[in-house]
């Protein structure tokens, strides 16, 4: 991975619509893709993140702004006269090709020789693990296959980007985790850019270098998933990304009156004013000394973790994450009045609600 | 957001399992064992008891005789016919044994040669002539967002399955009238549009149903892969059409090659097409030889119209 930029949006925005019925998809967004990178586009569904990749892909143009590649401005240059190809969520395979001619599909219309195209297929389809398949048709396919094909379609051409629109959405949860590792496996190998667009957290978090997490067509934060699990800029990107609680409270000098009544030390909190803080299930200790007070409604076991769902004193419900002990019970009875401590630094102070 | 398509769907699922299975799980046994003594197959009664008996035609009374009714209607005059066809007598009604002197008798008419020949000639240029205008009809209407006035444009399009035939026919007597007094010309031409024009509803419909059920994403990804829009076009657009496009050009055929009433108006002395020479030689004496001409034909728009339903049922 390199600081060099393999694809920028500059201001780029997209609207749909005119007038009072104006959409904004995608508002004002600039962003740089670094080279070599995986690149997670993340969001709830309408965030604009797969207006972004069709206008990357070229499938649509901004209403305003700038699309580069590698420093080139190809705003108005159409998708076919792109070096990038795009995965798509049906896959979109051609169902009357053969598996080696789809694969061999963009390098003939790259106008590459016979003996190319075909030394490039064997080592795609040898990429991908489906030289056995080469000649079957689409339709013959299981949906991972279908999945690998589709990869091993776009990375054939070796574009400088690839655009993968949610492609794992369609797999199930097993076969989804084996293509995840598979995807990254691919990408480290090619070392071409992938920027990977998914509504999930937990893919963005276990495949990504860097993550942008947008909502309703603006990007909220860009930075890698530690940053952006344990620093979320916003209540939207701490909520979006796995859970958290919650807790509103004034700040004053360092600590924190919390709606409940009890004061928190916040260490770098500065200013004054109303806040909220963000603190994760798992780093929530339950201790005797602990400063917040706190009963307990219910356990829910899951295995690994038991959830306990805990009321403060103000009503405030928020959840604890406790590891599950061998013999599965954490030994608290439902009524029980507990004190929670956080663990140090990983309170986030958010501003206003 | 997402794409307009459903993903592909994987592998076939697995069959759902019914109580008896022995694969079941034992809690499940269990449970619809709980449920009383009255019900018999466990897992498998719970999908029936959860919804009404809906309506059903086929257990009312008089349904059987009905649908017997109807289909003696349809079937018997034709298998009538066809057994007619290998008469040897020379009346239509009475039998005098198996013969296939009739298909000799027709096959060696003069007449009926050239109206079949002529029919088919109309017939191939109809179905060509309408399936290339049908396709850019429905390329037309189908490869975008609805736009104003769409409907408005299919039942332009599909005009000839409004306005009662006879009324075009007459229209086209009147309109051709004029251009062959104008231009001399009295050949096949008018028979071959008019045909072209009434065939293109039955070519465009199976297109545009092809087309409306192919993924625009394909289109999209070839682009993706470096395809110019002509190429685009030419490697995916048309050969995912193309069992819409022979579909349709089947079914105006046969269309074409049953007409009657247009043909009637519009053609020419001396230009008679199979179905009008028929016509013709039932307004004077009715021989078996129709019955063989109208049996041959059968068989014709049978073959085509299996192959029209081959190409039509098999989407994707």
């Amino acid at each position: 991975m390199t600081e060099e930029a393999a694809v920028e949006a500059r201001n780029a925005a997209r609207y749909y619509g005119s007038g009072e019925a104006t959409v904004k998809a995608l508002d004002d967004v600039s962003l740089t893709i670094r080279k070599g990178e995986f690149f997670t586009l993340l969001g709830p569904s309408g965030c604009g993140k797969t207006t972004l990749l069709r206008l990357i892909a070229g499938f649509e143009t901004p209403t305003e702004g700038q699309i580069l590649l590698s420093g080139r401005d190809i705003t108005d240059i159409p998708p076919n006269r792109r070096r990038v190809n795009t995965v798509f969520q049906s896959y979109a395979l051609f169902p009357h090709l053969s598996v080696a001619r789809n694969i061999a599909f963009g390098l003939e219309m790259l106008g590459q020789s016979r003996a190319e195209v075909g030394r490039r297929v064997e080592e795609m389809l040898d990429l991908v693990r489906l030289d056995r398949m080469a000649d079957r048709k689409p339709a013959m396919l299981s949906g991972g296959q279908q999945q690998r094909v589709a990869l091993a379609r776009a990375l054939a051409p070796a574009p400088e980007v690839l655009l993968l629109d949610e492609p794992l959405s369609a797999l199930d949860l097993k076969l989804r985790k084996e293509m995840q590792l598979e995807l990254k496996r691919l990408q480290t190998e090619t070392g071409i850019t992938f920027v990977f667009v998914t509504h999930d957290q937990e893919e963005a978090l276990t495949m990504s270098d860097r993550i942008g997490v947008m909502r309703s067509g603006r990007l909220q934060q860009v930075g890698g998933p530690r940053e952006i699990y344990n620093g979320p800029v916003n209540r939207f990107v701490a909520d979006f990304i796995g859970e958290t609680n919650f807790l509103k409270g004034m700040l004053e000098g360092g600590r924190v009156r919390l709606a409940s009544g009890e004061s928190l030390e916040v260490p770098g909190a500065a200013g004054q004013g109303e806040v909220t803080l963000a603190i994760r299930p798992e780093q929530i200790r339950i201790t005797d000394d602990g400063p917040i007070e706190a009963t307990l409604t219910q356990t829910v076991y899951f295995g690994t973790d038991t959830h306990c769902h805990l009321h403060l004193r103000d009503g405030t419900e928020i959840v604890a994450r406790l590891q599950s002990p061998p013999s599965g019970e954490v030994g608290l009875t439902t009524g029980e009045t507990l004190r929670l401590a956080p663990v140090p630094g990983a309170v986030q102070v958010l501003e206003g609600d | 957001m997402s794409d307009r398509t459903p993903p592909r769907p994987g592998p076939a699922p697995e069959p759902r399992r019914t109580g008896t299975d022995s694969g079941a799980p034992a809690q499940d046994r269990g449970r619809g064992e709980t449920k009383g003594p009255d019900r018999g197959a466990p897992a498998r009664g719970r999908g029936r008891a959860a919804q009404a008996r809906p309506f059903n035609v086929t257990t009312m009374p008089g349904f059987a005789t009905v649908a017997i009714l109807a289909f003696v209607l349809l079937y018997v005059p034709i298998v009538t016919m066809v057994i007619y066809s290998f008469n040897a007598s020379d009346s239509v009604a009475l039998w005098g044994g198996f013969s296939t002197r009739w298909y000799a008798i027709a096959w060696e008419n003069d007449f009926v040669q050239e109206a079949t020949i002529r029919s088919l000639v109309i017939a191939t240029s109809a179905a060509v002539i309408a399936s290339t205008l049908a396709t850019m009809a429905a390329l037309g209407t189908t490869r975008r967002k609805r736009f104003r006035g769409q409907t408005l444009i299919y039942v332009m399009i599909n005009q000839p399955l409004m306005v009662p035939e006879i009324v075009t026919a007459v229209a086209l007597l009147i309109f051709f009238a004029a251009i062959k007094t104008a231009t001399g010309y009295t050949g096949l031409a008018y028979l071959i549009l008019a045909h072209s024009a009434f065939c293109v509803p039955f070519a465009y419909l199976p297109i545009r149903a092809r087309l409306e059920g192919m993924d625009l994403t394909l289109e999209r990804a070839a682009a993706d892969l470096y395809a110019t829009p002509f190429q685009t076009f030419r490697r995916i657009t048309l050969p995912l059409m193309a069992p819409g496009i022979a579909a349709g050009a089947m079914l105006s055929f046969v269309i074409s090659l049953d007409d009657v009433i247009i043909t009637e108006f519009v053609k020419s002395a001396g230009q008679d097409t199979l179905p009008t020479y028929m016509l013709g030689q039932l307004r004077r004496a009715v021989t078996p030889e129709v019955n063989a001409i109208s049996t041959a034909l059968l068989v014709l728009t049978v073959l085509l119209l299996t192959a029209f339903f081959l190409l039509t049922r098999k989407r994707g």
